[in-house]
């Protein structure tokens, strides 16, 4: 396993865009390493010709009756929104910007 | 019958009708689910005595144990008047109708406040009801509050609650489990008969064990998850609690069920999981004990009192034998690959953008940076921990290594329990390694944490149903003890069978259940009963 480094930590908290504090950095570096040892163990099981299981039942596309029914309104559906504007959710700018 | 007709008060019919049973001497927050039930449904109390009654429980007891995260006094006492009106009525509502329940605060619940722990949710009000919820409402069961839990049902403690800690009513020093550490301590404490929690790998189990309640995960797919916050759906499952098996199938009879909402929802019906409870026979059952699932890593007291537990069932009738599971020392690794993997994608949800926590949206801030600070600042640290796993797990060049062997992993522990159950009906075993630690000591050490749920976890993989049942309390430190029953996918029915032969025969023993051994809280006792004239807002 290759080692956990601060970098690292700091890009893949990047890719699940979550902002982490210096502090959270240095914490979270040797624990991941830590916990990553551990679970690395599977590898001494998981033989290639396993097949993977993801999930508990055989469903498989799963659908249900095509019928027009209530749904919820424009209203309920802000009215958690932490801003709104004209019956839309307004988000800061997504376009044009320099990432 | 309109609103305004006089309630049936519990004063009333204990004075002019002495043909009706007489209410309980003692506090009716001390009945269980199937007694209120029938006391409900003969008169002898009305839906708001019972509801008032555990609000001042709850009132009296709360400061020190902390189990609810919000108690909606007006909401169910309104229920309760509503349901008084329908039976005054004449009409036929469902046994549990009247009597009061918790429900973990990862349940949507129409208009009443929803965490799932969390600061970014902190504030929210759901637009709609989880099935669950609409199913209890169905059957007239009373929604006291919401309950405690570790953030995003991540945790066995429920230190990693964004509101503070629950406290174990055993001794309130220690953690009542987690991740459903709120709905057992309300069960131990007395504040409610019934409770509701979820089990994504041992969240309903392990919080039994360490209180000495019952709790029950179904099998995959027979409780629906609409409206269930997610934390690794494919392991999700909403299930009962009590303080009686009889009480926690009763509940699950009401709670399970198919649900075109929810598209892992089996459509088949529920097993018979009263009759079970009643019925309490072991006599030739084939019980398997897990090899894999006790010597190294547990309590000494937790042993003795499952090899006592075993020797029981067996004098019951049982036939009793040991099952190899192999794979099992490798499920926890599995799980911590599978579970914050599905949680990293899972809580993307949360992007302060329709709801929940949104912070430091200024002019020129990008979407982007709105979320990662949001995200920062509304998570705990044990969901950042596993986001960063998952997104560490699922990444490029990982992916094969970590998830997709964890997944392989999976399959061997699904096979295990198939062979095992070609040889015995269920499984068990201790169900947590260990009775309840002090708060505190585990919450810098997460794979010390994580080493609690080393024996609930396989059954979440397998998609198993499971049980926790009280098996008493663990001599070095008088704290209680669960042992886990394990049945094949859609046989939940065995767990009840087994769980109430357990308990009878162990009841008998101790002459009462478990619980009456609970060391009193501190707070002033309880006041009595109130009449319904009393009425509080």
């Amino acid at each position: 396993m290759p080692a956990v480094t601060r970098e690292g930590v700091a890009n893949l908290a990047t890719l699940a865009r979550l902002e982490l504090t210096e502090q959270e950095l240095d914490h979270l570096a040797p624990q991941l390493e830590s916990i990553l040892g551990h679970v690395s163990t599977i590898a001494q099981v998981a033989a290639d010709d396993i097949a993977p299981m993801t999930h508990a039942l055989p469903l498989t596309n799963v659908t249900r009756e095509d019928a027009v029914t209530e749904c919820l309104g424009t209203a309920a559906a802000l009215h958690a929104a932490p801003v709104a504007q004209n019956d839309r959710f307004q988000v800061p700018q997504i376009l044009g910007e320099d990432a | 019958m309109n609103a305004k007709a006089t309630p049936i008060s519990a004063s009333d019919s204990e004075a002019s009708n002495p043909p009706k049973p007489q209410r309980p001497s003692g506090e009716l927050t001390h009945l269980g689910a199937a007694q209120l039930s029938e006391l409900l449904q003969q008169g002898a109390v009305s839906a708001t005595d019972v509801v008032t009654a555990h609000l001042r429980r709850i009132d009296a007891v709360e400061p020190q144990v902390h189990a609810f995260l919000h108690v909606d006094h007006a909401g169910a006492l309104a229920q309760a008047r509503e349901i008084d009106d329908r039976r005054a009525s004449g009409e036929q509502l469902h046994p549990l109708a009247g009597v009061p329940l918790a429900l973990k605060d990862v349940f949507t619940q129409r208009g009443v406040p929803t965490t799932a722990g969390s600061k970014i949710l902190e504030g929210w009000r759901p637009p709609y009801d989880a099935t669950v919820v609409q199913n209890l409402r169905q059957a007239g069961v009373i929604i006291l509050g919401k309950t405690n839990l570790d953030e995003f049902a991540m945790g066995s403690s429920t230190e990693n609650s964004a509101y503070g800690p629950t406290h174990n009513p055993w001794d309130l020093t220690r953690v009542p489990g987690g991740s459903g550490g709120g709905s057992a301590a309300a069960l131990a404490a007395f504040e409610a008969p019934l409770a509701i929690g979820t089990d994504t790998g041992g969240s309903i189990r392990q919080p039994a064990a360490v209180t000495a309640t019952v709790g029950v995960k179904p099998t995959y797919g027979t409780v629906s998850r609409y409206g269930l916050i997610a934390c690794a759906s494919s392991l999700d499952q909403g299930g009962p609690c009590g303080r009686s098996v009889l009480d926690t199938a009763l509940l699950h009879e009401v709670m399970a069920g198919y649900d075109h909402h929810d598209s892992t929802s089996i459509p088949t019906p529920i097993p018979p999981v009263v009759q079970a409870a009643r019925g309490a026979d072991v006599a030739g059952m084939r019980i398997g004990v897990v090899k894999q699932l006790t010597g190294t890593g547990y309590q000494p007291g937790v042993l003795q009192r499952f090899v006592e537990a075993v020797a029981l069932l067996e004098q019951l009738g049982a036939q009793v034998s040991e099952v190899d599971c192999p794979h099992f020392p490798y499920g926890l690794a599995a799980y911590y690959l599978i579970q914050p993997s599905e949680v990293s994608s899972n809580l993307a949800r949360y992007d302060g953008m329709r709801y929940g926590l949104r912070v430091d949206d200024e002019e020129g801030r990008s979407a982007e940076q709105v979320m990662a600070r949001t995200r920062g600042r509304g998570f705990g640290p044990e969901v950042k921990r596993r986001i960063m796993l998952g997104t560490y797990a699922l990444s490029h060049g990982y992916y094969e290594a970590y998830y997709g062997k964890a997944l392989k992993v999976r399959t061997l522990i699904a096979q295990d329990f198939a062979a095992a159950f070609e040889q015995v009906d269920v499984v068990v075993s201790p169900t947590a390694p260990t009775t309840a630690f002090p708060i505190g000591e585990k919450v810098d050490d997460p794979l010390a944490m994580y080493l609690n749920d080393v024996a609930t976890i396989p059954v979440n993989l397998a998609g198993l149903p499971g049980m926790s049942v009280p098996m008493g309390l663990a001599p070095e430190d008088n704290l209680p003890v669960g042992l886990q029953i394990v049945a094949p996918a859609l046989a939940d029915d065995r767990l009840y069978r087994v769980g109430a032969a357990v308990e009878h025969a162990l009841q008998q023993r101790w002459g009462a259940p478990l619980l009456d051994q609970i060391p009193p809280l501190s707070a002033a006792p309880p006041a009595p009963a109130p009449t319904a004239e009393e009425d509080p807002q």
